[in-house]
């Protein structure tokens, strides 16, 4: 079977990731776009797993999992925290660092 | 392939127990384990004894964790004929070598003076300069309740530990997967100091969302880069990619992808253009114990990782990823001190001279001038780590002094209630200047030792453009530095002019820590550098 068509998928969910960071407002979904990312990499790491026909990938694959879940606690920590400070989570709307 | 695939997963695996050898990674286990153990007394512990255990757990285990990492250092193998010194251990996981060791050494003692200033409570009248309560909302009831009750958060301690044993293990790691572990490991209970600042509250907890946000994106695409060098080399340990990338395995365009993804994260923590956006709102809205913290301890721990990976597994690949580097270096070297010029807030100027100073680290690192055998030439590792170890007592200590002067909502940290600091107390006056002086990198501070090692590297290197940049931005920075000179010792106070308030032996003694680097390194730098060039080269 080949893996490249799962290589483009990857490609595609982590450009989609990335832009949404870049171009969405709340908090909470460039957050999520992040977790698009970080799934896109998993996606790489099983596909080249596959290919390489070692386990390497599968492994680091499950370590992300992991490391994303962590990040969810610690993000949705911080993100509900300003969010109740300042009754929005739009990153727009903190900018008081500036310059 | 799928053959190969199967036959794997049909075979017994016989599963055998790994061999690691705590003899050498023990350092970070102290750590490690302190950090634990300071987790158990937040839930078990009575409140108001909290903060008198979590202080002296955490120096203890910091101190401990350096005696560790000195007898390590003491009984290291030679290997690569003589070049290096260490080996790989914990299954491939960790490189536990010269270099790994010296800068486990600068961050252990960093930290160790961190702790102290995270523990300063007299600045504050009786409470530590985080928050009473971080679920209390700004302005609320339940803040000023929390304020009057005197509540503190003694969590600070154990998640500080977690970091630094987080920095530990980014630039030990011996495998990609490792790296992005140690780096998230890292970065976690840094997003979460930044939002923990009592006073001014809005920001720290607009630099949390800041950091966080700006480095979750970032990891994201260090682990993107992680994948795709497991793709072209099918392996994730460092020797392996150089393995890969020396047999020309071929599929060039998923390496140099990866590579560039990969410098990204690892740029981002460094804090060089254009991945520095984050560096000047997070240094200014985190409390200033914790800026200190990250501008020294995360910086060391960031180059040491990049330094790792680039000349370890992407060595071979140099030719690929030097242009990328000389661009990203003179870019940072520019908007460091262009950006430097026009900051009215002293937190966000040594913010900016932080990104100026990485763009000199990185000269340093593109110069790569190699060790060979017998010869006492100044190599890139030896300057990038002298340099880091300078430089990191020196920010320590300017932040230090940043927490003692105050007004009456907290730090002044505008510069404009700086001016006439020189009449109120010229000592810490002096001690500033001669902190902005290492910056500057003048003659008999470590600063000009500093910036001579990594350009003499440089120009043997042949990046002698670079160092001609390097040395055009300091002659630029000077400006700002000599301005603040001036500031505090010649012109008249503004209004009441700045107070100095009188702060614990805790600050006191981070402050005389980083004179005394500062001046001991510009005056003696010898033992300290002969120290970084028995480190060796990094084993493979």
């Amino acid at each position: 079977m080949s893996t490249e068509p799962f290589l483009v998928l990857s490609a595609l969910l982590f450009t989609i990731g990335a832009f949404g960071v870049l171009i969405r407002r709340n908090a909470i979904v460039v957050f999520m776009c992040v977790e698009l990312m970080l799934n896109a990499a998993n996606l790489a790491f099983v596909t080249f797993a596959r290919h390489h026909g070692n386990l390497d990938g599968q492994i680091a694959a499950f370590f992300v999992m992991v490391v994303a879940a962590a990040e969810v606690v610690v993000g949705l920590a911080i993100i509900v925290t300003i969010f109740r400070t300042r009754r929005s989570a739009s990153v727009d709307d903190a900018s008081l660092l500036k310059y | 392939m799928i053959a190969v695939h199967g036959s794997v997963l049909a075979q017994e695996i016989e599963i055998e127990s790994p061999n690691i050898a705590y003899s050498a990674i023990y350092p970070i286990l102290i750590v490690f384990g302190v950090a634990l153990v300071g987790v158990l007394v937040e839930a078990f512990a009575p409140r108001p004894r909290r903060y008198v255990v979590q202080t002296v757990l955490a120096a203890a285990g910091l101190g401990l964790a350096f005696v560790g990492t000195v007898l390590v250092a003491g009984d290291l193998p030679e290997t690569q004929n003589g070049l290096a010194r260490g080996g790989i251990e914990a299954e491939g996981a960790l490189a536990v070598d010269g270099p790994t060791l010296f800068i486990w050494g600068a961050i252990l003692l960093l930290s160790f003076f961190s702790v102290l200033l995270f523990a300063e409570r007299r600045l504050e009248s009786g409470v530590t300069a985080f928050a009473g309560q971080a679920a209390a909302l700004p302005g609320t009831e339940a803040e000023r309740e929390a304020s009057t009750r005197g509540l503190e958060h003694t969590e600070v301690f154990p998640l500080m530990l977690f970091a630094v044993g987080g920095m530990m293990l980014f630039p030990a790691s011996n495998d990609l997967l490792t790296m992005f572990v140690a780096l998230e490991v890292l970065s976690f209970p840094l997003y979460l100091l930044c939002g923990l600042a009592r006073r001014r509250r809005l920001l720290s907890q607009e630099a949390a969302v800041k950091y966080f946000l700006l480095g979750a994106f970032a990891s994201g695409f260090f682990l993107y880069g992680i994948a795709l060098v497991y793709g072209y080399a099918g392996t994730v340990t460092l020797a392996g990619i150089d393995g890969a990338i020396t047999n020309r395995v071929g599929g060039d365009g998923l390496l140099l992808a990866g590579i560039g993804l990969m410098a990204v994260g690892l740029l981002f923590k460094i804090g060089a253009a254009p991945f520095h956006a984050w560096t000047p709102d997070v240094y200014q809205g985190a409390p200033t114990a914790v800026t200190g913290f990250m501008a020294a301890c995360t910086k060391v721990a960031a180059f040491g990782a990049l330094l790792r990976v680039f000349y370890v597994a992407f060595g071979g690949a140099q030719w690929n990823w030097m242009p990328m580097m000389w661009i990203v270096a003179a870019l940072t070297m520019g908007v460091g001190c262009v950006l430097t010029l026009t900051q009215t807030d002293v937190k966000r100027m040594l913010a900016y001279s932080s990104i100026a100073h990485a763009g000199f680290l990185l000269t340093g690192f593109v110069g790569v001038q190699a060790a060979t055998r017998d010869s006492d030439d100044m190599t890139s590792l030896v300057a990038v780590m002298f340099y880091l170890l300078a430089y990191g007592f020196t920010t320590l200590g300017a932040f230090a002094v940043v927490t003692v002067v105050r007004d009456s909502s907290g730090e002044a940290t505008h510069l404009s209630r700086w001016a006439g600091l020189g009449k109120q107390s010229p000592v810490l006056a002096g001690v500033f200047a001669l902190f902005m002086l290492a910056f500057l990198g003048l003659p008999a501070t470590s600063g000009f030792m500093a910036k001579w090692a990594v350009f003499t590297s440089a120009w043997a290197g042949d990046a002698q453009l670079l160092v001609i940049i390097a040395v055009l931005a300091s002659v630029i920075t000077a400006f700002v530095y000599i301005r603040v000179i001036v500031l505090m010792f010649f012109a008249d106070p503004v209004g009441e002019g700045p107070t100095v308030a009188m702060p614990s032996v805790l600050t006191v003694v981070t402050i005389a820590a980083g004179v005394v680097v500062t001046v001991a390194l510009g005056v003696a730098p010898q033992p300290v550098l002969d120290l970084a060039h028995q480190a060796g080269e990094f084993v493979r």
